[in-house]
């Protein structure tokens, strides 16, 4: 029989062994992001009969919800530290804020530009869409770009181009 | 071999989630049409997701009516086995499209800016549920709506302040949309039970709110404020148009053909 103390111990270590691999699970449609800098990673807990990992989903609808939570079941249990579960966990909200600064940065290397301004949710007025504050060409920095369509190739994303470098870019909309 | 619908229970708080789950759904599967029919790939793609939004919306929300009822229903099963009386989603979301096929750009611009800005105020009461699960689902869904009525509300601006032909579509669409808005502030005794045990807001506490900011982008939009109508649609109650049953037709094929098909 293991002393608590020490089972305690151990529950940490798994807990921590746990987060350590899903830095490495990627986001299937943003694969410059892990999880865990996407922000959608609440809460790791070892179980004695396995690790709990609680996702929040960012989109209603992203269909790469399901395929996240078999990549992070996988992930787990290929570290031996399973049988893994998932737990959703919808409030609070996911919001772009949980965003990482280096998952932030590594979305400018990637070559969208990050999440930037005032969140739709949190302007009082929601008429009058086109948002109007400059956002930062990831390629050449320039500010002097136009957006091209609200929504892109995500659910999560809008297209730019920059009026500068002429590079067209897709924009993490800030939610 | 075909198989057999299921009939839900009449418990108010099934019947108030059904209502809501129903009408995202079915907004859902008519913006679904538009998928590779829009007038530009922007719109195409705007579209979709919007359409997608709704979709995980309505998903959440059935979800939890399983729960809710005592019949561990599955969110599949209550989307693809109900007969449409058994669908209880207001009627402006199953109208087709506008005139023509695919349909009418300016009358789903229009129906979108509508029920966004609908989506958007129920959601936003919808956050202080006392079914704590709910509260989570509008908290999520509150975002996405602000984000597709400020598009909808947008594209009203520009096609009813645009040119001749699109100011006339978008008069052509509020004449024939309005009158269908009277069901989204209607209540009956769903809603009092649901406002009486904190469920959710009563339809018609949400009627000044809309016609506000109905006003609003109107006015941006120079199109006239229409008068208030004696119709009444009645979708969601279950007697709905002759169109639903062509929605379920093509929504419900795959599963009514092939119980239980997965891919």
């Amino acid at each position: 029989m293991m002393n608590p103390a020490m089972r305690l111990a151990g529950d940490e270590q798994r807990a921590a062994r746990a987060w350590d691999v899903l830095h490495t699970v990627l986001d299937p449609e943003v694969p410059a992001l892990s999880v865990c800098d996407l922000g959608i990673v609440r809460d790791v807990v070892a179980h004695p009969d396995g690790v709990e990992v609680v996702l929040t989903p960012t989109y209603s609808g992203c269909p790469a919800t399901e395929v996240i939570e078999r990549s992070v079941i996988d992930a787990v249990n290929e570290a031996g530290l399973g049988p893994a579960r998932v737990t959703l966990q919808r409030a609070p909200a996911w919001t772009t804020d949980w965003i990482s600064e280096s998952g932030k940065r590594k979305l400018r290397e990637y070559g969208i530009a990050p999440p930037s301004g005032e969140a739709a949710v949190n302007q009082d007025r929601p008429i009058r869409l086109v948002p109007r504050h400059a956002i930062e060409c990831p390629r050449c920095g320039s500010k002097n770009t136009e957006r091209l369509s609200a929504f892109g190739s995500t659910a999560c994303k809008s297209l730019y181009r920059c009026v500068v470098c002429r590079e067209p870019f897709e924009y993490f909309k800030p939610l | 071999m075909t198989t057999p619908s299921i009939q839900v229970e009449q418990a108010p708080s099934v019947q108030y989630l059904l209502r809501l789950g129903d009408t995202a759904l079915i907004l859902a599967q008519r913006l679904g049409e538009w998928c590779g029919h829009a007038p530009v790939l922007e719109e195409d793609i705007a579209l979709a997701n919007i359409a997608l939004d709704l979709i995980g919306q309505a998903r959440a929300v059935l979800t939890r009516v399983g729960q809710l009822g005592g019949q561990g229903l599955h969110e599949d099963q209550l989307a693809f086995l109900r007969d449409e009386r058994d669908y209880r989603n207001a009627t402006i979301v199953e109208l087709p499209n506008g005139p023509g096929r695919p349909g009418d750009f300016a009358f789903t611009v229009l129906r979108n800016a509508m029920m966004a800005t609908w989506f958007r105020l129920m959601w936003e009461r919808l956050r202080e549920s006392s079914d704590s699960e709910l509260a989570a689902i509008a908290g999520k869904a509150l975002k996405e709506a602000r984000y597709h009525q400020q598009h909808s509300a947008d594209w009203a601006v520009r096609l009813g302040d645009g040119t001749d032909e699109s100011a006339r579509r978008m008069r052509a669409a509020l004449d024939m949309l309005w009158r269908y808005s009277a069901e989204l502030f209607e209540s009956d005794d769903v809603d009092s039970w649901a406002a009486a045990n904190g469920l959710g807001p009563r339809w018609d506490s949400l009627r000044e709110p809309w016609l506000a900011e109905m006003r609003e982008m109107l006015d941006e939009a120079r199109l006239p404020m229409p008068a208030d109508s004696a119709f009444r649609s009645t979708g969601k109650t279950g007697v709905h148009t002759e169109h639903m049953g062509y929605i379920l037709s093509d929504m419900q094929y795959l599963q009514r053909a092939y119980p239980g098909g997965a891919w």
